[in-house]
Protein backbone atom coordinates (compact mmCIF):
# COMPACT_ATOMS: atom_id res chain seq x y z
CA UNK A 1 0.00 0.00 0.00
CA UNK A 2 2.80 2.38 0.88
CA UNK A 3 4.64 1.85 -2.37
CA UNK A 4 1.47 2.52 -4.37
CA UNK A 5 0.97 5.87 -2.65
CA UNK A 6 4.60 6.75 -3.24
CA UNK A 7 4.35 5.88 -6.93
CA UNK A 8 1.17 7.93 -7.29
CA UNK A 9 2.78 10.94 -5.62
CA UNK A 10 5.88 10.69 -7.80
CA UNK A 11 3.68 10.32 -10.87
CA UNK A 12 1.69 13.43 -9.97
CA UNK A 13 4.86 15.43 -9.40
CA UNK A 14 6.30 14.37 -12.74
CA UNK A 15 3.08 15.31 -14.53
CA UNK A 16 3.11 18.70 -12.84
CA UNK A 17 6.72 19.32 -13.86
CA UNK A 18 5.90 18.47 -17.47
CA UNK A 19 2.85 20.72 -17.47
CA UNK A 20 4.76 23.62 -15.95
CA UNK A 21 7.68 23.24 -18.35
CA UNK A 22 5.33 23.16 -21.33
CA UNK A 23 3.51 26.26 -20.23
CA UNK A 24 6.81 28.11 -19.86
CA UNK A 25 7.86 27.03 -23.36
CA UNK A 26 4.52 28.19 -24.75
CA UNK A 27 4.86 31.57 -23.08
CA UNK A 28 8.41 32.00 -24.32
CA UNK A 29 7.28 31.39 -27.89
CA UNK A 30 4.39 33.79 -27.52
CA UNK A 31 6.82 36.42 -26.26
CA UNK A 32 8.99 35.94 -29.34
CA UNK A 33 6.02 36.20 -31.68
CA UNK A 34 4.87 39.29 -29.83
CA UNK A 35 8.24 40.92 -30.42
CA UNK A 36 8.18 40.15 -34.16
CA UNK A 37 4.63 41.48 -34.49
CA UNK A 38 5.78 44.93 -33.50
CA UNK A 39 8.02 45.03 -36.52
CA UNK A 40 5.23 43.78 -38.77
CA UNK A 41 3.21 46.85 -37.82
CA UNK A 42 6.18 49.19 -38.10
CA UNK A 43 6.88 47.93 -41.59
CA UNK A 44 3.24 48.56 -42.54
CA UNK A 45 3.68 52.10 -41.37
CA UNK A 46 6.87 52.54 -43.41
CA UNK A 47 5.07 51.29 -46.50
CA UNK A 48 2.07 53.59 -46.11
CA UNK A 49 4.01 56.82 -45.73
CA UNK A 50 5.29 57.28 -49.29
CA UNK A 51 1.67 56.83 -50.43
CA UNK A 52 0.54 59.58 -48.11
CA UNK A 53 3.24 61.99 -49.22
CA UNK A 54 2.49 61.43 -52.90
CA UNK A 55 -1.21 62.02 -52.37
CA UNK A 56 -0.83 65.32 -50.57
CA UNK A 57 2.16 66.66 -52.52
CA UNK A 58 0.10 68.21 -55.28
CA UNK A 59 -2.10 70.15 -52.86
CA UNK A 60 0.42 71.28 -50.31
CA UNK A 61 2.89 73.25 -52.41
CA UNK A 62 3.84 75.44 -49.49
CA UNK A 63 4.63 72.57 -47.22
CA UNK A 64 7.41 70.96 -49.24
CA UNK A 65 9.73 71.25 -46.27
CA UNK A 66 7.50 69.24 -44.01
CA UNK A 67 6.90 66.64 -46.70
CA UNK A 68 10.62 66.29 -47.21
CA UNK A 69 11.11 65.84 -43.47
CA UNK A 70 8.50 63.11 -43.43
CA UNK A 71 10.28 61.17 -46.16
CA UNK A 72 13.65 61.64 -44.49
CA UNK A 73 12.36 60.51 -41.11
CA UNK A 74 10.72 57.49 -42.72
CA UNK A 75 13.93 56.47 -44.48
CA UNK A 76 15.92 56.92 -41.30
CA UNK A 77 13.46 54.68 -39.47
CA UNK A 78 13.70 51.98 -42.16
CA UNK A 79 17.48 51.98 -41.91
CA UNK A 80 17.70 52.06 -38.14
CA UNK A 81 19.99 49.51 -36.53
CA UNK A 82 19.20 47.93 -33.23
CA UNK A 83 16.26 48.29 -30.89
CA UNK A 84 17.18 51.54 -29.18
CA UNK A 85 18.00 53.26 -32.47
CA UNK A 86 14.79 51.98 -34.06
CA UNK A 87 12.73 53.23 -31.13
CA UNK A 88 14.33 56.68 -31.41
CA UNK A 89 13.78 56.93 -35.16
CA UNK A 90 10.19 55.74 -34.91
CA UNK A 91 9.57 58.40 -32.31
CA UNK A 92 10.86 61.10 -34.62
CA UNK A 93 8.71 59.78 -37.42
CA UNK A 94 5.65 59.99 -35.19
CA UNK A 95 6.43 63.60 -34.36
CA UNK A 96 6.83 64.60 -38.00
CA UNK A 97 3.66 62.76 -39.01
CA UNK A 98 1.57 64.57 -36.43
CA UNK A 99 2.90 67.88 -37.79
CA UNK A 100 1.81 66.82 -41.24
CA UNK A 101 -1.68 65.82 -40.08
CA UNK A 102 -2.09 69.13 -38.34
CA UNK A 103 -1.15 70.93 -41.55
CA UNK A 104 -3.74 69.00 -43.54
CA UNK A 105 -6.35 70.84 -41.45
CA UNK A 106 -5.42 74.04 -43.29
CA UNK A 107 -6.28 72.66 -46.72
CA UNK A 108 -10.05 72.18 -47.03
CA UNK A 109 -9.90 70.47 -50.43
CA UNK A 110 -7.33 68.08 -49.06
CA UNK A 111 -9.37 67.43 -45.95
CA UNK A 112 -12.42 66.59 -48.02
CA UNK A 113 -10.59 64.31 -50.41
CA UNK A 114 -11.65 60.69 -50.01
CA UNK A 115 -8.16 59.45 -50.71
CA UNK A 116 -6.70 61.53 -47.93
CA UNK A 117 -9.39 60.47 -45.49
CA UNK A 118 -8.72 56.82 -46.21
CA UNK A 119 -4.99 57.30 -45.88
CA UNK A 120 -5.44 59.14 -42.61
CA UNK A 121 -7.63 56.34 -41.32
CA UNK A 122 -5.02 53.78 -42.38
CA UNK A 123 -2.22 55.71 -40.75
CA UNK A 124 -4.20 56.26 -37.55
CA UNK A 125 -4.98 52.59 -37.46
CA UNK A 126 -1.36 51.68 -38.07
CA UNK A 127 -0.18 53.97 -35.28
CA UNK A 128 -2.71 52.29 -32.99
CA UNK A 129 -1.61 48.86 -34.11
CA UNK A 130 2.04 49.63 -33.41
CA UNK A 131 1.04 50.79 -29.95
CA UNK A 132 -1.12 47.75 -29.29
CA UNK A 133 1.58 45.40 -30.58
CA UNK A 134 4.02 46.91 -28.09
CA UNK A 135 1.40 46.73 -25.36
CA UNK A 136 0.68 43.08 -26.11
CA UNK A 137 4.40 42.31 -26.10
CA UNK A 138 4.78 43.89 -22.69
CA UNK A 139 1.72 42.06 -21.39
CA UNK A 140 2.87 38.64 -22.56
CA UNK A 141 6.47 39.30 -21.46
CA UNK A 142 5.20 40.20 -17.98
CA UNK A 143 3.08 37.06 -17.88
CA UNK A 144 6.17 35.04 -18.82
CA UNK A 145 8.30 36.74 -16.19
CA UNK A 146 5.67 36.21 -13.50
CA UNK A 147 5.38 32.53 -14.41
CA UNK A 148 9.12 32.18 -13.95
CA UNK A 149 9.23 34.00 -10.65
CA UNK A 150 6.30 32.65 -8.65
CA UNK A 151 6.82 29.69 -6.38
CA UNK A 152 6.93 26.80 -7.23
CA UNK A 153 7.31 27.67 -10.89
CA UNK A 154 10.65 29.29 -10.25
CA UNK A 155 12.14 25.90 -9.48
CA UNK A 156 11.32 24.66 -12.97
CA UNK A 157 12.45 27.90 -14.55
CA UNK A 158 15.89 27.87 -13.01
CA UNK A 159 16.21 24.12 -13.56
CA UNK A 160 15.72 24.50 -17.28
CA UNK A 161 17.49 27.86 -17.56
CA UNK A 162 14.67 30.13 -18.70
CA UNK A 163 15.60 33.77 -19.10
CA UNK A 164 13.50 36.75 -18.11
CA UNK A 165 12.08 38.68 -21.05
CA UNK A 166 12.90 42.36 -21.49
CA UNK A 167 10.05 44.79 -21.54
CA UNK A 168 9.70 47.31 -24.33
CA UNK A 169 10.68 50.67 -22.91
CA UNK A 170 11.16 54.21 -24.01
CA UNK A 171 14.89 54.82 -23.90
CA UNK A 172 15.13 58.56 -24.25
CA UNK A 173 13.33 60.88 -21.82
CA UNK A 174 12.37 63.19 -24.72
CA UNK A 175 10.09 60.57 -26.15
CA UNK A 176 7.94 60.52 -23.06
CA UNK A 177 6.83 64.05 -23.83
CA UNK A 178 3.78 64.53 -25.97
CA UNK A 179 4.99 65.71 -29.40
CA UNK A 180 4.39 69.42 -29.83
CA UNK A 181 2.55 70.24 -32.99
CA UNK A 182 3.77 73.32 -34.79
CA UNK A 183 0.68 74.81 -36.39
CA UNK A 184 2.19 77.99 -37.75
CA UNK A 185 2.28 78.29 -41.52
CA UNK A 186 5.83 79.56 -41.47
CA UNK A 187 8.60 77.05 -40.97
CA UNK B 1 -21.30 28.70 -11.64
CA UNK B 2 -20.33 26.30 -8.88
CA UNK B 3 -23.46 27.19 -6.90
CA UNK B 4 -25.50 26.43 -9.96
CA UNK B 5 -24.00 23.02 -10.49
CA UNK B 6 -24.31 22.19 -6.79
CA UNK B 7 -27.96 23.23 -6.80
CA UNK B 8 -28.55 21.04 -9.79
CA UNK B 9 -26.78 18.13 -8.16
CA UNK B 10 -28.85 18.64 -5.03
CA UNK B 11 -32.07 18.29 -7.01
CA UNK B 12 -30.89 15.06 -8.55
CA UNK B 13 -29.65 13.75 -5.21
CA UNK B 14 -32.99 14.34 -3.54
CA UNK B 15 -34.75 12.64 -6.41
CA UNK B 16 -32.74 9.51 -5.76
CA UNK B 17 -33.39 9.47 -2.04
CA UNK B 18 -37.08 9.87 -2.15
CA UNK B 19 -38.10 7.83 -5.11
CA UNK B 20 -35.73 4.96 -4.97
CA UNK B 21 -34.71 4.86 -1.37
CA UNK B 22 -31.08 4.92 -2.48
CA UNK B 23 -28.77 7.32 -0.83
CA UNK B 24 -26.01 7.73 -3.43
CA UNK B 25 -23.50 8.56 -0.75
CA UNK B 26 -24.07 5.25 1.00
CA UNK B 27 -23.68 3.40 -2.27
CA UNK B 28 -20.05 4.38 -2.58
CA UNK B 29 -19.04 1.95 0.11
CA UNK B 30 -21.26 -0.93 -0.98
CA UNK B 31 -21.12 -3.04 -4.04
CA UNK B 32 -24.75 -2.88 -4.94
CA UNK B 33 -26.19 -2.62 -8.39
CA UNK B 34 -28.60 0.11 -7.53
CA UNK B 35 -27.66 3.00 -9.76
CA UNK B 36 -28.38 6.55 -8.60
CA UNK B 37 -30.54 7.17 -11.61
CA UNK B 38 -31.78 10.59 -10.62
CA UNK B 39 -28.38 12.16 -10.14
CA UNK B 40 -26.96 10.57 -13.25
CA UNK B 41 -29.88 11.61 -15.40
CA UNK B 42 -29.72 15.15 -14.12
CA UNK B 43 -26.04 15.35 -15.04
CA UNK B 44 -26.52 13.69 -18.42
CA UNK B 45 -29.46 15.87 -19.42
CA UNK B 46 -27.70 19.00 -18.27
CA UNK B 47 -24.49 18.05 -20.04
CA UNK B 48 -26.28 17.06 -23.23
CA UNK B 49 -28.22 20.30 -23.46
CA UNK B 50 -25.09 22.34 -22.85
CA UNK B 51 -23.17 20.64 -25.64
CA UNK B 52 -26.05 21.04 -28.07
CA UNK B 53 -26.30 24.72 -27.24
CA UNK B 54 -22.59 25.22 -27.77
CA UNK B 55 -22.59 23.66 -31.23
CA UNK B 56 -25.37 25.45 -33.00
CA UNK B 57 -25.70 28.60 -31.00
CA UNK B 58 -23.67 31.21 -32.86
CA UNK B 59 -25.19 30.88 -36.34
CA UNK B 60 -28.70 30.86 -34.92
CA UNK B 61 -28.15 34.05 -32.98
CA UNK B 62 -26.63 35.85 -35.95
CA UNK B 63 -29.39 34.93 -38.37
CA UNK B 64 -32.11 35.82 -35.89
CA UNK B 65 -30.68 39.33 -35.73
CA UNK B 66 -30.43 39.59 -39.55
CA UNK B 67 -26.73 40.22 -39.27
CA UNK B 68 -24.80 40.54 -42.52
CA UNK B 69 -21.12 39.55 -42.73
CA UNK B 70 -18.62 42.28 -43.57
CA UNK B 71 -16.05 41.49 -46.23
CA UNK B 72 -12.48 42.66 -45.78
CA UNK B 73 -12.55 44.74 -48.95
CA UNK B 74 -15.68 46.71 -48.10
CA UNK B 75 -14.64 50.38 -47.93
CA UNK B 76 -17.70 51.45 -45.93
CA UNK B 77 -16.61 49.44 -42.93
CA UNK B 78 -12.88 50.08 -43.12
CA UNK B 79 -12.80 51.81 -39.73
CA UNK B 80 -14.75 49.01 -38.07
CA UNK B 81 -12.44 46.35 -39.51
CA UNK B 82 -9.39 48.36 -38.49
CA UNK B 83 -10.66 48.72 -34.94
CA UNK B 84 -11.33 44.97 -34.75
CA UNK B 85 -7.79 44.36 -36.03
CA UNK B 86 -6.36 46.66 -33.38
CA UNK B 87 -8.12 44.92 -30.54
CA UNK B 88 -7.14 41.56 -32.05
CA UNK B 89 -3.50 42.58 -31.76
CA UNK B 90 -3.95 43.94 -28.25
CA UNK B 91 -5.61 40.78 -26.98
CA UNK B 92 -3.61 38.13 -28.83
CA UNK B 93 -6.86 36.39 -29.84
CA UNK B 94 -7.60 35.11 -33.34
CA UNK B 95 -9.57 37.58 -35.46
CA UNK B 96 -13.36 37.18 -35.10
CA UNK B 97 -15.72 37.36 -38.09
CA UNK B 98 -17.38 40.75 -38.21
CA UNK B 99 -21.09 41.31 -38.86
CA UNK B 100 -23.28 44.39 -39.21
CA UNK B 101 -26.95 44.55 -38.18
CA UNK B 102 -29.14 46.96 -40.15
CA UNK B 103 -30.73 48.67 -37.15
CA UNK B 104 -30.56 52.35 -36.29
CA UNK B 105 -30.34 51.75 -32.56
CA UNK B 106 -26.79 51.46 -31.21
CA UNK B 107 -25.94 48.03 -29.84
CA UNK B 108 -23.41 45.24 -30.24
CA UNK B 109 -22.86 41.63 -29.27
CA UNK B 110 -20.31 38.86 -29.47
CA UNK B 111 -20.98 35.16 -29.87
CA UNK B 112 -19.17 31.92 -30.66
CA UNK B 113 -18.14 28.91 -28.59
CA UNK B 114 -14.42 29.68 -28.36
CA UNK B 115 -11.93 32.28 -29.63
CA UNK B 116 -11.23 30.28 -32.80
CA UNK B 117 -14.90 30.37 -33.78
CA UNK B 118 -15.96 33.82 -32.68
CA UNK B 119 -18.23 36.47 -34.16
CA UNK B 120 -18.73 40.14 -33.35
CA UNK B 121 -21.81 42.01 -34.57
CA UNK B 122 -22.57 45.73 -34.36
CA UNK B 123 -25.63 47.71 -35.45
CA UNK B 124 -25.43 50.39 -38.11
CA UNK B 125 -26.68 52.79 -35.46
CA UNK B 126 -23.61 52.08 -33.34
CA UNK B 127 -21.28 52.82 -36.25
CA UNK B 128 -23.08 56.06 -36.98
CA UNK B 129 -23.15 57.47 -33.46
CA UNK B 130 -19.77 56.55 -31.96
CA UNK B 131 -16.38 58.02 -32.74
CA UNK B 132 -13.28 55.90 -33.16
CA UNK B 133 -12.22 55.92 -29.50
CA UNK B 134 -15.68 54.88 -28.32
CA UNK B 135 -16.01 52.19 -31.00
CA UNK B 136 -12.68 50.83 -29.80
CA UNK B 137 -14.04 50.62 -26.26
CA UNK B 138 -17.17 48.75 -27.36
CA UNK B 139 -15.25 46.29 -29.54
CA UNK B 140 -12.77 45.70 -26.71
CA UNK B 141 -15.72 44.91 -24.39
CA UNK B 142 -17.18 42.45 -26.86
CA UNK B 143 -13.89 40.73 -27.54
CA UNK B 144 -13.32 40.45 -23.81
CA UNK B 145 -16.50 38.40 -23.66
CA UNK B 146 -14.88 36.07 -26.19
CA UNK B 147 -11.59 36.06 -24.33
CA UNK B 148 -13.24 35.21 -21.01
CA UNK B 149 -15.31 32.44 -22.60
CA UNK B 150 -18.44 34.23 -21.41
CA UNK B 151 -20.48 32.93 -24.30
CA UNK B 152 -19.69 29.39 -23.32
CA UNK B 153 -20.51 30.14 -19.68
CA UNK B 154 -23.87 31.68 -20.52
CA UNK B 155 -24.80 28.93 -22.98
CA UNK B 156 -24.07 26.24 -20.43
CA UNK B 157 -26.06 28.14 -17.82
CA UNK B 158 -28.98 28.63 -20.18
CA UNK B 159 -29.01 24.91 -20.86
CA UNK B 160 -28.85 24.13 -17.16
CA UNK B 161 -31.73 26.49 -16.45
CA UNK B 162 -33.73 24.68 -19.09
CA UNK B 163 -32.84 21.35 -17.59
CA UNK B 164 -33.86 22.57 -14.14
CA UNK B 165 -37.24 23.52 -15.50
CA UNK B 166 -37.61 20.04 -16.96
CA UNK B 167 -36.44 18.35 -13.81
CA UNK B 168 -38.78 20.24 -11.54
CA UNK B 169 -41.62 19.54 -13.93
CA UNK B 170 -40.98 15.78 -13.92
CA UNK B 171 -40.54 15.75 -10.18
CA UNK B 172 -43.82 17.46 -9.46
CA UNK B 173 -45.62 15.07 -11.81
CA UNK B 174 -43.88 12.02 -10.42
CA UNK B 175 -44.71 13.08 -6.90
CA UNK B 176 -48.39 12.57 -7.53
CA UNK B 177 -47.82 9.01 -8.71
CA UNK B 178 -44.74 7.85 -6.94
CA UNK B 179 -45.11 8.92 -3.33
CA UNK B 180 -46.55 5.63 -2.17
CA UNK B 181 -43.88 3.55 -3.85
CA UNK B 182 -41.16 5.67 -2.33
CA UNK B 183 -42.25 5.07 1.20
CA UNK B 184 -42.45 1.32 0.74
CA UNK B 185 -38.98 0.96 -0.63
CA UNK B 186 -37.52 3.28 1.94
CA UNK B 187 -38.51 1.06 4.82
CA UNK B 188 -37.29 -2.12 3.14
CA UNK B 189 -33.93 -0.88 1.86
CA UNK B 190 -32.81 1.43 4.60
CA UNK B 191 -32.57 4.87 3.15
CA UNK B 192 -32.41 7.92 5.37
CA UNK B 193 -34.91 7.58 8.18
CA UNK B 194 -36.44 9.63 10.92
CA UNK B 195 -36.47 13.35 11.49
CA UNK B 196 -33.50 14.05 9.26
CA UNK B 197 -35.40 12.45 6.41
CA UNK B 198 -38.43 14.67 6.92
CA UNK B 199 -36.40 17.85 7.06
CA UNK B 200 -34.54 16.83 3.94
CA UNK B 201 -37.86 16.10 2.25
CA UNK B 202 -39.23 19.54 3.08
CA UNK B 203 -36.11 21.33 1.95
CA UNK B 204 -36.03 19.29 -1.22
CA UNK B 205 -39.70 20.00 -2.00
CA UNK B 206 -39.10 23.70 -1.57
CA UNK B 207 -36.13 23.42 -3.87
CA UNK B 208 -38.22 21.69 -6.54
CA UNK B 209 -40.94 24.32 -6.37
CA UNK B 210 -38.58 27.25 -6.31
CA UNK B 211 -36.05 25.68 -8.67
CA UNK B 212 -37.07 27.52 -11.82
CA UNK B 213 -37.04 30.83 -9.97
CA UNK B 214 -33.79 30.24 -8.14
CA UNK B 215 -32.00 29.07 -11.25
CA UNK B 216 -33.13 32.16 -13.16
CA UNK B 217 -31.88 34.40 -10.38
CA UNK B 218 -28.52 32.63 -10.32
CA UNK B 219 -28.25 32.89 -14.10
CA UNK B 220 -28.96 36.64 -14.01
CA UNK B 221 -26.38 37.15 -11.28
CA UNK B 222 -23.73 35.36 -13.34
CA UNK B 223 -24.68 37.43 -16.38
CA UNK B 224 -24.26 40.70 -14.49
CA UNK B 225 -20.89 39.75 -13.05
CA UNK B 226 -19.62 38.77 -16.48
CA UNK B 227 -20.73 42.14 -17.85
CA UNK B 228 -18.66 43.95 -15.24
CA UNK B 229 -15.76 41.63 -15.99
CA UNK B 230 -16.02 42.37 -19.71
CA UNK B 231 -16.05 46.12 -18.98
CA UNK B 232 -12.89 45.78 -16.92
CA UNK B 233 -11.12 43.43 -19.36
CA UNK B 234 -12.00 45.72 -22.24
CA UNK B 235 -10.56 48.69 -20.39
CA UNK B 236 -7.43 46.65 -19.72
CA UNK B 237 -7.08 45.99 -23.46
CA UNK B 238 -7.45 49.57 -24.58
CA UNK B 239 -5.90 51.11 -21.44
CA UNK B 240 -8.64 53.69 -21.96
CA UNK B 241 -11.68 53.12 -19.73
CA UNK B 242 -13.11 56.52 -20.61
CA UNK B 243 -13.59 55.43 -24.23
CA UNK B 244 -16.09 52.78 -23.19
CA UNK B 245 -17.60 55.12 -20.57
CA UNK B 246 -18.34 57.74 -23.23
CA UNK B 247 -19.74 55.08 -25.55
CA UNK B 248 -22.08 53.83 -22.82
CA UNK B 249 -23.23 57.38 -22.14
CA UNK B 250 -24.07 57.85 -25.81
CA UNK B 251 -25.83 54.49 -26.04
CA UNK B 252 -27.80 55.18 -22.89
CA UNK B 253 -29.13 58.48 -24.22
CA UNK B 254 -30.05 56.87 -27.52
CA UNK B 255 -31.73 53.87 -25.93
CA UNK B 256 -34.78 52.78 -27.81
CA UNK B 257 -35.38 49.06 -28.13
CA UNK B 258 -33.27 47.38 -30.78
CA UNK B 259 -35.89 45.51 -32.71
CA UNK B 260 -33.53 43.26 -34.60
CA UNK B 261 -32.07 41.51 -31.60
CA UNK B 262 -34.54 39.02 -30.27
CA UNK B 263 -35.19 38.06 -26.68
CA UNK B 264 -33.08 34.92 -26.85
CA UNK B 265 -29.90 36.85 -27.57
CA UNK B 266 -30.61 39.78 -25.30
CA UNK B 267 -28.20 38.78 -22.59
CA UNK B 268 -25.28 38.76 -25.00
CA UNK B 269 -25.49 42.45 -25.89
CA UNK B 270 -23.59 45.36 -24.50
CA UNK B 271 -26.82 47.05 -23.46
CA UNK B 272 -30.17 45.36 -23.06
CA UNK B 273 -31.82 45.60 -26.48
CA UNK B 274 -35.34 45.08 -25.24
CA UNK B 275 -35.26 48.20 -23.13
CA UNK B 276 -36.50 46.26 -20.13
CA UNK B 277 -36.96 48.51 -17.14
CA UNK B 278 -35.06 46.19 -14.84
CA UNK B 279 -31.83 46.82 -16.68
CA UNK B 280 -31.92 50.58 -16.28
CA UNK B 281 -32.96 51.11 -12.71
CA UNK B 282 -31.12 50.35 -9.54
CA UNK B 283 -32.78 48.83 -6.50
CA UNK B 284 -33.47 45.41 -5.06
CA UNK B 285 -35.79 43.97 -7.71
CA UNK B 286 -33.67 45.21 -10.57
CA UNK B 287 -30.59 43.82 -8.87
CA UNK B 288 -32.02 40.34 -8.85
CA UNK B 289 -33.60 40.07 -12.28
CA UNK B 290 -31.55 42.22 -14.62
CA UNK B 291 -29.26 40.61 -17.18
CA UNK B 292 -27.12 43.73 -17.35
CA UNK B 293 -25.93 45.94 -14.53
CA UNK B 294 -27.41 49.45 -14.54
CA UNK B 295 -25.56 51.57 -17.10
CA UNK B 296 -24.91 54.42 -14.67
CA UNK B 297 -23.11 52.03 -12.35
CA UNK B 298 -21.02 50.68 -15.19
CA UNK B 299 -20.04 54.22 -16.19
CA UNK B 300 -19.14 55.03 -12.59
CA UNK B 301 -16.90 51.99 -12.32
CA UNK B 302 -15.19 52.81 -15.60
CA UNK B 303 -14.57 56.39 -14.58
CA UNK B 304 -13.17 55.18 -11.27
CA UNK B 305 -10.69 53.10 -13.25
CA UNK B 306 -9.58 56.35 -14.82
CA UNK B 307 -9.36 57.98 -11.41
CA UNK B 308 -12.32 60.19 -12.09
CA UNK B 309 -14.44 59.75 -9.03
CA UNK B 310 -17.97 61.15 -9.05
CA UNK B 311 -18.25 63.81 -6.38
CA UNK B 312 -21.64 64.07 -4.73
CA UNK B 313 -21.61 67.78 -4.16
CA UNK B 314 -20.14 69.38 -7.27
CA UNK B 315 -22.04 69.82 -10.53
Amino acid sequence: MGTIILLVVVGVVILWVIAKYNSLITLRNQVQIGWRQIYVQLKRRHDLIPNLVNTVKGYMEFEQDTLRQVIEARNAAVNAKGVADAAAKEGELTAVLSRLFALVENYPQLKASENVKQLQEELTSTENKVGFARQFYNDIATKFNIAQQVFPGNIIASLFKFQAAELFQIEKPEEREVPTVNLSLKK
Amino acid sequence: MVLFVLFFGFLGYGFDIFYFGNDPLELIGQRSFAIPIGTLMALVVGGGMSLWGLQGGAKAVLSSASAAPVSDEDPRYRTLLNVVDEITIASGLPRPRVFVIPDADPNAFATGRDPEHSYVAVTQGLLDSLNREELQGVIAHEMSHIKNYDIRVMTVIAALVGAVFLLSDWSSRAMRFGAGGGRRSRSSRGGIGGAAGIILLVVWLLAIILAPLVSQILAMAVSRQREYLADASGAELTRNPLGLAKALEKIESAETPTESIKRGSAHLCIVDPLGRKANFKEGAVADIFATHPPISKRITFLKAMAYQYESQKAQ
